[in-house]
């Protein structure tokens, strides 16, 4: 009986620091890799850290600036800025908007820069965020620039 | 815990808690669905198409949860070599398999009119579409061995691996920019949801549960049921030679 103890024991040692490694390895992977590498968007200020090059083609995802959205004379094309509440990086997509495309609503784009510093987009997909609300009320949270963290009002 | 072991006593057990919960499950299903359909409101931005939520979110729970519950029989099975731990996660992995499938669609459908994609390559999205994956690379493990026992064991093993998934599923829209978005009911603010949604999807997520129960425990009797007669079948036949 003695035997059959210690051989679960052994088992249990053995399975449990097989997990914890493994489980240690792969988180460190993620760490190694970043935020960027895995998300599927770039956020404005990450654009301009990273000094993108024009013709480099990304995503580039965050919120539908407030009265920024302009819609062009042909009809088709649209204009509107995107916005991270800390940079800002001006859009301009010939296509059709998805159902959910609003200011202050989140939107994931897809192109590239031109020579003037404005993003060409071929693609544009809504965001939604995480809050739900019936017809008539807001959610329980603002949208996300509404409310400017110290560090970030500070920002020109 | 051995006591539990003996699938006579398991199969008794079983067919005492049975009939309760195929009542508890019949009962949250049409509440759960009444609310979802009926009674709760349309979203202030998505409309009507809010509604998908009640099947999807309760289906991908459900596919975490469940490959949670295949973990933790795994290693009890690994350990304690435990018959009937193997065989509930047996039992569950089909189930599974399925809530990914279904919160997979329903998420696909819900997208293409709301982001206007069926399917991006987002952290959350490849992740869940990995556990699809490990659930069938679990189930084919149990098919691809004739003997039960190192099948299982196998099996176990991927199950083990694979739990290192589900943080990176739960945490994946934190960690990364996604397009799905963020979590909505289980975070740290509380839920950004008003109650008459609410109440439909966590009663919901109950009756996904309760169903699992159900399914499962109807599996494993079907598992120790189709094992006993080949016990039988054995020694009726070592008989006849």
């Amino acid at each position: 009986m003695a035997g059959l103890k210690t051989r679960k024991k052994q088992r249990l040692m053995v399975v449990s620091t097989a997990l914890v490694v493994f489980v240690g390895a792969v988180a460190l992977v993620l760490f190694a890799l970043g935020g960027d590498s895995l998300s599927l968007f770039l956020q404005p200020s990450a654009v301009v850290e990273k000094n993108i090059q024009q013709g480099q083609r990304f995503r580039l995802g965050g919120l539908v600036k407030d009265g920024s959205f302009e819609k062009q004379a042909d009809g088709l094309t649209y204009k509107f800025v995107v916005t991270d509440c800390v940079a800002d990086l001006p859009v301009s997509y010939r296509g059709i908007l998805p159902d959910l495309f609003r200011e202050g609503q989140g939107v994931v784009t897809e192109g590239r820069l031109d020579d003037s510093g404005v993003f060409v987009a071929d693609t544009v997909l809504a965001k939604h965020d995480e809050n739900y609300a019936a017809p008539g009320t807001m959610p329980k949270d603002a949208a996300a620039c509404a409310h400017p963290t110290a560090e970030e009002a500070q920002t020109p | 815990m051995h006591k539990f072991a003996n699938p006579a006593k398991f199969n008794r057990l079983a067919d005492i808690i049975l009939p309760w919960i195929i009542g508890l499950t019949v009962l949250a299903f049409a509440s759960g669905l009444y609310y979802a359909l009926w009674d709760s409101p349309a979203d202030y931005q998505q409309g009507e198409s809010v509604r998908m939520m009640y099947v999807h979110v309760p289906a991908a729970w459900s596919s975490m949860f469940i490959y949670l519950f295949i973990a933790v029989a795994s290693f009890v099975a690994l350990i304690w070599r435990h018959p009937l731990a193997l065989l509930a996660g047996k039992a569950a992995a089909p189930i599974g398999a399925t809530f990914t499938a279904l919160a997979l669609i329903t998420g696909s459908l819900w997208g293409k009119p709301m982001w206007g994609t069926y399917w991006q390559w987002d952290g959350r999205m490849t992740s869940v579409l990995v556990m699809f994956f490990l659930y069938l690379g679990y189930i084919a493990l149990w098919e691809a061995m004739e003997d039960d026992e190192k099948a299982g064991r196998a099996a176990s093993i991927l199950a083990l691996v694979g739990v290192v998934n589900l943080p990176i599923i739960k945490f994946s829209v934190e960690w990364w920019n996604t397009l799905h978005q963020s979590a909505s009911v289980m975070r740290m603010d509380g839920p950004a949801m008003p109650t008459e949604m609410l109440k439909p999807l966590l009663i919901l997520g109950i009756a996904y549960q309760l169903y699992f129960a159900v399914v499962v425990l109807w599996r494993m009797k079907l598992e120790i049921n189709q094992r006993k007669i080949d016990v039988m079948r054995r020694i009726a036949m070592s008989d006849e030679g």
